[in-house]
C-alpha cells in the first residue's frame, strides 16, 4: 500500500531526474565535475599509492638490471636522435612543399604525457578519466594517443581530471584510410565488436575489393578532428553489405585500449 | 541501527562506486566493473528505513554518473526504483535467508542496468551494447547475487559489533517457582 511519503518520494526522485537530464551540456559538465570532486581524495591516494609502489620496485630490483635499462635507454635514445633528426628535415620539406602549393602550413605535435586514474563505471560506454584539466590547458576534442596508435579524443575536460572517449565509443567517430590502398572509411561510433573494446567495425565509403586482412588503418584527417597519418589498427576481416555497394570491416585497434596507464594528449 | 552503521553504510557505497573505475586487471577478466551498487541498495531496502534507501539510491547514481560518460541522474531513477520496491515488498520478502538474498541481488545486479540501458534508448544515447552485453548483465547479477549475503553478513556484524548488546533478562522467579514434592504425588 502506498503511503503519502512514498508518493512524494518518487515524485521527488522523479523531477530531480528530469531536471538533472534536462541541464543545458556546459552545465551538467560542470555539475557532474562538482559532484565528482568528492572523489578526488580518493583518487589523490590512489595516486599516491601507485608513487610509493613505483619506488618500491625500484628499490628491490637488482643494480646490474638498472644498468642494463640504462644502457638500452641511452642506445634507443641514440637512434631516436637520429630519426627526429631525419623527421625535422622531412618536416621542413613538406613544409616548403606545402607553401610551394598553398595549403596551409602543419605544425608540429606538442605532447602532454597525462596518467590514466580510472575507467568508466559502466559497461556500455568506453571512457577513461586521465590526470590532466582545463587548468593544464586540455579542452574538448583534443586528440589522445599512446605509443602503440590512437586512443580516442578528450570528450569532457573538468578542472583537474578529464575524460577522453575512446575509439569505439559513441562519442569517437574517426575518419579513416587504409594505407596500402588509400580507400577511405569511418570508424562507426558505438560500433564495439568484442567485451574488451578491442574489435571495431569500419566501413569504406564504397565498395573496395582490395581490402583484406593484415592491412593498415591509419587517421585520415578528414572530419577535423584527429589529425592524418595517426595508426589506429589492422584490418582482421571484410564482408560486403547492401548489394556489394559498401564494404565492412573489422579492425583490431594497435592500441590496448585495456591495459593503457599513460596517454599523450595531442595539442595544437 | 546506529549513527555509525549508517555512515559506513554511505562510506562504502561512495568507495564502491569508485572502486567500479579502478581494478582495471580485474575487470579485463570478469568483462564488467566491480558494480555492487545494486547489492548495497537492496541492503539498506531491506534493513534500514524509506529515507535511507532513497538517499542512498540518489547519491549512489549520481556519484556514478559523475564519473560516466552517461547523462547525470541517469543511474538515479533504476537505483531507486530498487529500494522502492524492495521497500514496499519487505514484509514479503524472507529477507534474513541467505538464498532470498542472492536472488533478489542477482535481479538488482542485472536488473539496474538494463533499466539504465532501457532509458538510455529511450533518450537518444547510443550505448555500446552487442552480443557480449547479455554476458556482462548475466555476470553483473552473478557479482551481486553474491555480495548481497556477504554484504548482509559484514554489515549484520559490524552492528552487533558496534551496538549496544540487547538486554537479556530471565523469566525465572525464584517466588513462582512451582516445587513438586511428596504432598502433591497422586494416590
Amino acid at each position: 500500500m502506498l503511503k503519502r511519503t512514498h508518493y512524494l518520494a518518487l515524485a521527488g526522485v522523479g523531477l530531480l531526474t528530469l531536471s538533472l537530464l534536462n541541464l543545458p551540456a556546459s552545465l551538467q559538465t560542470q555539475v557532474k565535475s562538482a559532484i565528482g570532486a568528492s572523489f578526488l581524495p580518493l583518487f589523490g591516494i590512489r595516486a599516491a599509492a601507485d608513487n610509493l609502489l613505483d619506488r618500491a620496485g625500484y628499490q628491490v630490483l637488482p643494480r646490474s638490471t638498472l644498468i642494463d635499462n640504462l644502457l638500452r635507454l641511452e642506445r634507443e635514445n641514440a637512434e631516436l636522435r637520429v630519426s627526429a633528426l631525419q623527421g625535422a628535415d622531412a618536416l621542413a620539406e613538406n613544409q616548403r612543399l606545402r607553401s610551394a602549393i598553398g595549403a596551409a602550413p602543419r605544425g608540429p605535435w606538442h605532447l602532454k604525457l597525462a596518467r590514466v586514474v580510472g575507467r568508466d563505471p559502466t559497461t556500455w560506454w568506453r571512457t577513461i578519466q586521465v590526470n590532466l584539466g582545463s587548468r593544464d590547458n586540455l579542452k574538448p576534442d583534443q586528440v589522445v594517443m599512446s605509443g602503440a596508435g590512437l586512443v580516442g579524443r578528450i570528450s569532457q575536460a573538468g578542472l583537474s581530471h578529464s575524460q577522453v572517449a575512446l575509439v569505439g565509443d559513441a562519442e569517437c567517430g574517426v575518419a579513416v584510410v587504409v594505407k596500402e590502398t588509400r580507400d577511405l572509411g569511418i570508424i562507426k561510433p558505438g560500433q564495439t565488436l568484442s567485451g574488451d573494446g578491442g574489435l571495431v567495425e569500419m566501413t569504406l565509403l564504397q565498395n573496395c575489393p582490395g581490402i583484406m586482412a593484415g592491412q593498415v588503418v591509419l587517421t585520415s584527417g578528414l572530419g577535423g578532428v584527429f589529425p592524418a597519418g595517426l595508426p589506429v589498427g589492422t584490418i582482421v576481416d571484410t564482408r560486403n553489405e547492401d548489394g556489394n555497394v559498401f564494404t565492412t570491416a573489422r579492425v583490431r585497434l594497435t592500441a590496448n585500449l585495456n591495459r593503457l596507464e599513460e596517454v599523450w594528449v595531442l595539442q595544437p | 541501527m546506529n549513527r555509525f552503521t549508517l555512515i559506513l553504510l554511505f562510506l562504502v557505497t561512495w568507495l564502491s562506486v569508485f572502486a567500479q573505475t579502478q581494478f582495471s586487471g580485474l575487470r579485463l577478466w570478469l568483462t564488467v566493473p566491480m558494480a555492487l551498487s545494486p547489492a548495497l541498495i537492496c541492503y539498506a531496502a531491506l534493513t534500514h528505513g524509506f529515507g535511507i534507501t532513497v538517499s542512498l539510491a540518489v547519491l549512489s547514481g549520481l556519484w556514478a554518473d559523475s564519473l560516466s560518460a552517461s547523462p547525470l541522474g541517469m543511474s538515479v531513477m533504476p537505483l531507486f526504483l530498487l529500494g522502492f520496491t524492495l521497500q514496499l515488498q519487505r514484509h514479503l520478502i524472507l529477507r534474513d535467508q541467505g538464498f532470498a538474498q542472492f536472488w533478489i541481488g542477482l535481479g538488482a545486479g542485472a536488473g539496474v542496468p538494463l533499466l539504465t540501458l532501457g532509458i538510455l534508448s529511450l533518450t537518444g544515447s547510443q550505448p555500446v551494447t552487442g552480443r557480449f552485453t547479455f554476458i556482462q548483465l548475466l555476470i553483473l547479477g552473478l557479482l551481486n547475487g553474491i555480495a548481497c549475503p556477504v554484504l548482509f553478513r559484514i554489515f549484520d556484524l559490524l552492528h552487533r559489533s558496534f551496538d549496544y548488546r540487547p538486554l537479556t533478562t530471565s523469566s525465572f522467579r525464584a517466588d513462582r517457582e512451582t516445587v513438586r514434592g511428596r504432598q502433591f504425588r497422586l494416590r
